[in-house]
C-alpha cells in the first residue's frame, strides 16, 4: 500500500501551516504534517513556515535538517526500511541489508532510478526480540530472514 | 456461548503476524457458525511464542503458541471439542517464563485491553491516583522518596529528588514531560507499555502533576514508534472522556491535561535537554546543565522529566505503598526493572524482576543462549551506550552500582546478545559510527571525535599501525568520556573500551593467525 500523496500546493500548505501554528513549539509538528501531505517538505514551505511561527528562514531550515525524518525530495513509491542497530546486527541483519543493497542494486539511503524503491536505514524499530526486522511503507516485520527479506524486496519493487 | 480469545496487538506481536491470526480467526469462526470474540490486548513480553492465542476459561486463561494462520483451524476444532493442541502451552499465568517475573509495572500488559478504561480500573487502574489525592503532595513525595525508585531512562537519578525540586520551585506554570523516545537498540519496555497499558503511563505522570503543581504534561515518543503514537493518543482521548484528564480530574480538584508529541529521528532527542529543545520546536541541540530542567525546563519553566517506565511505577508505589515497591531489589536498587532480551536469544522478550539477577542468569538461564545455537561471545547492556560484557563476567548482578563498577551501565535495562560469529571490531566501530551520526554538533569531543574514532578503528582493522592506533583511541575515549556535553559523547567510550578491554584477541591478532591469513 503506497500513502498517496498531494503534490505541493501553496495555498494547502498554508492551510496546514495555519492549523498548527498556535499550539506551543509548533515546528516539528508543521513539519511533520506538511510531509504526511504532500511526502517531502518542499523548499518553499520553508519560509511559509518561517513567517507563520515569526522565526527566521535559517532556524526554520536549521530544525528541518536536524531531524533524520525530514525529507528534501519525494521518496520512492515504496519505502523500506532495515534496521540497523546492535540487536538486529547480532541477529544477521548485516548479511540481510547487503542482500537487500544487491537485489535493489542501490545503497541504503538512496532510491532505485525507477524511482519504485527507497532503501534506507532505521537505527531501531523497537522489535528487538523478533530481531532482524523491518518497516514496509509502515508494516512492520520481524524475524527477517532470506526468504522474507527476498519477498519484501519483490513487493516493493512491483 | 461465545468463545473469548486474546491475540496482542503489540508492534513486536504484529511484526510476527498477530493480525493476520486474528482475521483469519475470525474468518474461520465465521465460516463454522461459532461467535468468538477478540480482545487485542498487550503483549505479554514473550516474543518467542507470538503470536499468541490466549481463551477464556473457567479456570483462568490458557495459552496457545506461536500461532500461524495455517494454525487457526485446527486450534478452533481443538478449542471446540476441548482436545489438545500441539502448540498448547498451558495456563499463561503457570508458564515458567512468566511466573518467575515479578510484575509490578507490568502486571496489566498483556492482560487488559489498552483501549479501555474501563478494563483499566476492573484491574486495579487509578487506585495509586486515588490515594495520591487523598495523600497530598508532601505525602506523595515522602513516599516516592520512600520507595527508592531512580530514574528508569538510565542515569538513575533518584525520582523524589526530582520531583521535590520541581514541587519547590515557584512559577506560574510547571510541566509533567514523559520522555517516550526510546532509541536504545535492545529495549522496548517503553513501547510495550504505552503499547498494552497506556493508562498507567497517564496515571503516573498525573500523580506527578499532583505533586509538583503542574497542570499540563507532554509526551514525546519517537516516530519510529506508530503504534505507541496511537495507543496513546486512544487512551489520552478516553481518558479526557472519562474525566481523568481536563478540569477536575478523577473527582478531584485538581486538572491535567497531556498530549502526545512526536519526534523525527533524531537519537539525542532522548538526552532530556535536547527532548526539551525539540519539543520547543527547535534542533535538538544539548543544553549546559545547570540549569536544571527541574528548575528551567520546558519553555523555561520548572519541569519533571522522567523516562516512561519512572512515571509508570509510580501508580504501584502509590496504591501499595513505598515499602511494597522497596522490599524488591538490592543495594541502592529498589523495586524491579523490567529487562528486555534481545538480540540473538532463544527466548527474548520483556522480563521484570526484582534487581539483583545475574547477568548470566538473565542470559543463559531465561534468555535460554542463542537462538543460533552457537556459544554466547558478548552481550550489550544499556544500549549503544553501554559496554559489552563477555562471559567471564557473567556474575555481575543486575544493579545500577554494581555495573558502573565494571565500567558498564544498565541504562534502560536492554540486554543485546551476541554469538561467537560477532566481530567486535566491527561493534567498536559501529559505536562510533554512531555516535557521529547522531551527535547533535554542540561539544568537539562528540561531534570531531566521533569521526575521528570510526577512522581510527578503520586503520586497525585494515592493520595499520594497530598498537599506536590503540592507545590512540584510548586516548580519544578518555576526551570524549570527560570532556563531552551528554552521554551520547560521554558513553560512547564505554562499548568502545569494552571491546577494545574484554576482546583484546579481536584487534591485536595472534601471530598465528596472521601467518594463516598471508
Amino acid at each position: 500500500m503506497t500513502a498517496a500523496f498531494e503534490p505541493w500546493n501553496e495555498t494547502r500548505g498554508a492551510e496546514i501551516i495555519a492549523e498548527h501554528a498556535n499550539q506551543e513549539g509548533a515546528t516539528l509538528v508543521i513539519l511533520h504534517a506538511i510531509q504526511e501531505a504532500f511526502g517531502y517538505v518542499p523548499e518553499a514551505a520553508i519560509p511559509m513556515v518561517a513567517q507563520a511561527l515569526n522565526l527566521s528562514r535559517a532556524e526554520v531550515h536549521g530544525v528541518f535538517t536536524f531531524y533524520h525524518d525530514f525529507r528534501h525530495k519525494p521518496a520512492g513509491r515504496h519505502v523500506l526500511k532495515l534496521c540497523r542497530a546492535e540487536a538486529c546486527q547480532a541477529a544477521g541483519g548485516d548479511v540481510l541489508a547487503a542482500r537487500a543493497e544487491a537485489k535493489l542494486g542501490v545503497s541504503l539511503g538512496s532510491t532505485t532510478p525507477d524511482h519504485r524503491v527507497t532503501l534506507e536505514p532505521i537505527y531501531c524499530l523497537g522489535l528487538c526480540a523478533t530481531a532482524p526486522s523491518a518497516m514496509l511503507d509502515g508494516r512492520l516485520i520481524g524475524r527477517l530472514d532470506q526468504n522474507r527479506l527476498d519477498a519484501l524486496v519483490a513487493e516493493a519493487q512491483r | 456461548m461465545s468463545l473469548r480469545l486474546f491475540v496482542s496487538r503489540d508492534a513486536g506481536a504484529i511484526a510476527v503476524g498477530a493480525d493476520e491470526v486474528a482475521l483469519a480467526l475470525v474468518q474461520a469462526a465465521a465460516t463454522r457458525g461459532v461467535a468468538i470474540e477478540i480482545v487485542r490486548t498487550g503483549s505479554r513480553g514473550m516474543y518467542w511464542l507470538e503470536p499468541l492465542v490466549e481463551v477464556a476459561t473457567p479456570q483462568g486463561r490458557i495459552a496457545f503458541g506461536p500461532v500461524t494462520e495455517a494454525d487457526v483451524p485446527s486450534l478452533l476444532d481443538a478449542l471446540a471439542s476441548n482436545t489438545p493442541h500441539l502448540l498448547r502451552l498451558g495456563a499463561t499465568d503457570e508458564i515458567p517464563w512468566l511466573k518467575r517475573q515479578t510484575r509490578l509495572t507490568f502486571a496489566r500488559c498483556g492482560v487488559i485491553d489498552p483501549r479501555s478504561l474501563d478494563d483499566y480500573r476492573a484491574h486495579g487502574g487509578y487506585k495509586g491516583f486515588e490515594r495520591a489525592v487523598s495523600l497530598g503532595p508532601d505525602a506523595i513525595l515522602n513516599e516516592v522518596t520512600a520507595s527508592g525508585l531512580r530514574g528508569r531512562g538510565g542515569a538513575g537519578f533518584p525520582t523524589g529528588i526530582k520531583w521535590k525540586t520541581v514541587a519547590q520551585a515557584k512559577a506560574d506554570r510547571k510541566f509533567i514531560v514523559c520522555n517516550a523516545d526510546e532509541g536504545d537498540s535492545g529495549t522496548f519496555a517503553d513501547r510495550m507499555i504505552m503499547e498494552g497499558d497506556p493508562f498507567l503511563v497517564i496515571e503516573g505522570m498525573t500523580i506527578a502533576g499532583l505533586t509538583v503543581g503542574a497542570t499540563e504534561g507532554y509526551i514525546y515518543i519517537r516516530s519510529e514508534y506508530p503504534h505507541a503514537v496511537e495507543a496513546m493518543n486512544a487512551a489520552i482521548a478516553a481518558a479526557k472522556r472519562g474525566g481523568y484528564l481536563g478540569d477536575k480530574i478523577g473527582g478531584s480538584t485538581s486538572s491535567f491535561d497531556l498530549e502526545v508529541r512526536v519526534g523525527a529521528g533524531a537519537y539525542v532527542c532522548g538526552e532530556e535537554t535536547s527532548l526539551l529543545e525539540s519539543l520547543e520546536g527547535r534542533r535538538g541541540i544539548v543544553r549546559a546543565k545547570p540549569p536544571l530542567p527541574a528548575h528551567h525546563g520546558l519553555f523555561g519553566k520548572p519541569t519533571v522529566i522522567n523516562n516512561v517506565l519512572s512515571f509508570a511505577a509510580a501508580p504501584f508505589i502509590l496504591a501499595e505503598g513505598a515499602k511494597a515497591y522497596a522490599d524488591f531489589g538490592m543495594g541502592r536498587s529498589r523495586g524491579t526493572m523490567p529487562i528486555q532480551l534481545a538480540g540473538n536469544i532463544r527466548h527474548g522478550g520483556l522480563f521484570e524482576t526484582a534487581f539483583g539477577a545475574t547477568l548470566g542468569e538473565l542470559v543463559d538461564d531465561i534468555g535460554g543462549g542463542t537462538f543460533t545455537g552457537r556459544p554466547v561471545r558478548a552481550v550489550q547492556v544499556g544500549g549503544p551506550l553501554g559496554a559489552y560484557f563477555p562471559r567471564a563476567l557473567f556474575d555481575t548482578p543486575f544493579d545500577y552500582e554494581a555495573f558502573a563498577a565494571r565500567d558498564g551501565l544498565i541504562g534502560h535495562g536492554g540486554i543485546v546478545v551476541f554469538d561467537d560469529s560477532v566481530d567486535m571490531r566491527k561493534q567498536a566501530r559501529f559505536a562510533m559510527e554512531f555516535c557521529a551520526i547522531e551527535s547533535c554538533g554542540k561539544c568537539t569531543p562528540c561531534r570531531i571525535g566521533s569521526t575521528r574514532g570510526v577512522e581510527t578503528i578503520e586503520k586497525i582493522i585494515n592493520g595499520e599501525r594497530v598498537a599506536e592506533n590503540l592507545a590512540l583511541v584510548e586516548d580519544l575515549c578518555n576526551t570524549m568520556k570527560f570532556g563531552s556535553l551528554c552521554a551520547l559523547g560521554g558513553f560512547t567510550p564505554y562499548p568502545v573500551l569494552s571491546a577494545l578491554k574484554h576482546f583484546r584477541e579481536d584487534f591485536v591478532p595472534a601471530p598465528s593467525t596472521l601467518q594463516a591469513a598471508e
